[in-house]
């Protein structure tokens, strides 16, 4: 079976920094690593390259240093990357992302299966995997942390918070993984040395055939007015004492802020 | 640190192991080396990273033959932990006699699943009456017909019991003495092959050391290695060319040593101050520091020379694997000294490295060894001259 995954370079840090006049991310002098969620997504790929056989293909969309995030999954052992970078994706939302991506799948053609991480620790929106499935006019099943599949479907169980919900699905489809599925692996020597000496490929706004109007800033309908840090969450107060004690004190607090 | 010009490659490798080590080996090595146990997983890291082939030729599974690629990856791992070291050198020891001796069909039989890091490899020679003087061997070989009938027992055998092909020197006639010394592949699960119990011992405690028992264990003679009374050659050379990666372990071991150094005294206040500011620690940090990388560079040197295609070697290897290890003991007792108290004490990695290291200064040939070694190379190339 043939398996499209699809990675995003990110700040290798949860605490980003915004730049507060064009409310984008700060990239400069922070080390760049593949998303960790989409580790979980190439090696999910990997694990059912080994049981069914097929190839395994990473895509990305960014600026030409992106390509370092394929070589990365190259290692890991990725049969073949592509990289998908135009000037004219800049500013890209979730929308004109998923188009992009979208759209480059389609040029390939020959899938079975698309995988994504649930989402990136930059952005954390998660809208990119199901946007892709929107476009593709796929199926989509979300949070997998188990996948079976079993000729033209797949069972996939997805982490809910309260509850696991197995569902069924035929494929092609397009499928985003919890961190909880596996273990990414580590890379190889021989996934390096490969790396190393691969060419990246890279596929442009006209090899995609994609439509100007829905790419980058201008095929964008998201509109960050701001971001900002919000103010951390207080600590709260613990009552100590008696139950009887406690119970009139909270009851008085209660009345105090005319909460009821 | 010195810049010893690495190839891509070989950046390549250290970096591989440095991911391993952080995520696999720093977080268990106090629990391995308090239960003794064998660490497999680490191991198999290291198949799944391809570090197992790194002294084994392309056509056998390998990476190409290099002593240095193999002193500089056992470096690292012993960085971390001593006992993951010498397991992971171990298997070195053990294959290196089929590469220098075996035939092709013995070489391709045993050397893919080596590399693969699918098996290990293990080295007997040692015996309880035949260590430094390995004349004095009593295990026997004995032919009949297509076969030899082994008998005796080998002693502290690294990776014994884990291993799956050990490498064995038996006294085919013992009244030709050294020449009557014969080498054997001998498989796990031979019947009449078994092992003794794990031994208990000071440092490197996750590493497996095990008797080897032989009782008329039956060996076709087609796992004869080189040839029958070539066993001590086989022996000898094999330590020569296998002596620098114990350097190697050494330096690794002392590394680590002068990285947790380091970092402690930065992080120790007294009188006010990081004691890493005070000049008594910053000196004896600068003698570790200075005798670390004088073995590492002795060792670097003398694994390029064999690389190069040098012949003989007996005596940079010998003073690779005396000079690291002294060095290895001296660094470590240095940085349990820096710990002060808290050194000593099993909560910090230190005392762990002290013990580790010392063995380094005992096998593969006792330092006194190494010296006679030196003297008598030092003798035959005076009476050259």
């Amino acid at each position: 079976m043939d398996i499209i995954v699809c990675i995003k370079q990110v700040p290798d840090t949860t605490e980003v920094k915004i730049n507060p006049e064009t409310n984008t991310l700060v990239r400069e002098g922070v080390p760049s690593i593949v998303n960790p969620f989409d580790e979980n997504a190439i090696e999910a790929a990997l694990k059912l390259k080994e049981l069914h056989g097929g190839k395994v293909t990473a895509i990305t969309m960014g600026p030409p240093q992106a390509a370092e995030a394929l070589k990365t999954v190259l290692a890991m052992g990725v049969d073949d990357v592509i990289l998908v970078s135009d000037r004219s994706f800049a500013g890209s939302d979730t929308w004109a992302t998923s188009y992009t991506l979208a759209q480059t799948i389609k040029k390939l053609g020959n899938y079975d299966l698309i995988i994504c991480g649930k989402q990136a620790i930059d952005g954390d929106t998660a809208q990119v995997g199901p946007g892709i499935a929107e476009w593709l006019k796929l199926p989509q099943v979300t949070f997998a942390v188990k996948i079976e599949v079993n000729g033209k479907i797949a069972k996939v169980e997805r982490l809910l918070e309260e509850v696991n919900e197995v569902v069924e699905t035929p494929l092609p489809a397009v499928l985003t993984v919890v961190k909880q599925i596996n273990e990414p692996r580590m890379p190889s020597l021989r996934g390096m040395m490969k790396a190393k000496k691969a060419e990246v490929k890279t596929m442009n706004a006209a090899a995609i055939d994609a439509d100007p109007k829905n790419l980058g800033l201008n095929g964008s309908p998201t509109q960050v007015v701001k971001i900002f840090t919000p103010p951390p969450k207080g600590g709260g107060e613990i009552l100590t004492g008696e139950p009887n004690e406690i119970i009139t004190k909270l009851i008085e607090k209660i009345q105090e802020r005319k909460i009821i | 640190m010195l810049d010893y010009g690495l190839s891509d490659e070989q950046k390549m490798i250290l970096e591989l192991i440095k991911k391993i080590g952080e995520e696999k080996i720093k977080p268990v090595r106090e629990k391995l080396d308090e239960t003794g146990e064998f660490p497999w997983e680490i191991m198999k890291a290291f198949a799944a990273a391809d570090l197992c082939g790194l002294y084994i030729p392309e056509e056998l599974g390998g990476f190409g033959q290099s002593v240095f690629n193999f002193c500089l990856a056992t470096e690292e791992v012993s960085r971390y932990c001593g006992g993951v070291g010498v397991t992971f050198a171990a298997s070195a020891l053990g294959s290196t006699p089929i590469l220098l001796f075996g035939s092709d069909e013995q070489k391709k039989k045993y050397m893919p699943d080596i590399a693969a890091g699918k098996k290990l490899a293990a080295f007997g020679l040692t015996e309880a009456n035949a260590g430094s003087d390995a004349g004095g061997m009593e295990t026997t070989a004995k032919k009949e017909g297509d076969y030899y009938i082994l008998n005796g027992t080998k002693q502290w055998i690294t990776n014994g019991g884990e291993a799956d092909t050990y490498t064995v020197i038996a006294m085919t006639n013992k009244s030709k003495g050294s020449r009557g010394a014969t080498a054997f592949i001998v498989e796990k699960g031979t019947p009449g092959f078994d092992f003794g119990k794990k031994e208990n011992k000071m440092g490197i405690r996750c590493s497996a050391t095990r008797e080897l028992v032989f009782q008329d264990c039956k060996i076709h003679k087609d796992q004869l290695l080189g040839k029958e009374g070539q066993g001590f050659i086989v022996a000898m050379k094999t330590l020569d060319m296998t002596r620098p990666g114990i350097g190697a372990q050494a330096v690794g071991i002392a590394q680590g040593a002068l990285d947790e150094s380091i970092k402690y005294a930065k992080e120790r206040v007294q009188f006010g101050k990081p004691i890493i500011t005070l000049q008594a620690i910053q000196h004896m940090l600068a003698d570790m520091a200075t005798q670390v990388e004088a073995a590492r560079a002795l060792v670097y040197a003398c694994a390029r020379m064999i690389d190069a295609g040098a012949k003989n070697y007996t005596l940079p290897a010998s003073e690779a694997k005396l000079f690291a290890s002294d060095v290895a003991m001296r660094v470590t007792t240095d940085a349990v000294q820096i710990f002060g108290g808290y050194g000593y004490m099993k909560e910090y990695p230190v005392e762990k490295m002290m013990r580790d290291a010392k063995i380094t200064q005992i096998y593969e040939g006792t330092n006194q060894i190494q010296r006679n070694q030196i003297g008598l190379a030092l003798i035959k190339e005076s009476a050259r001259k």
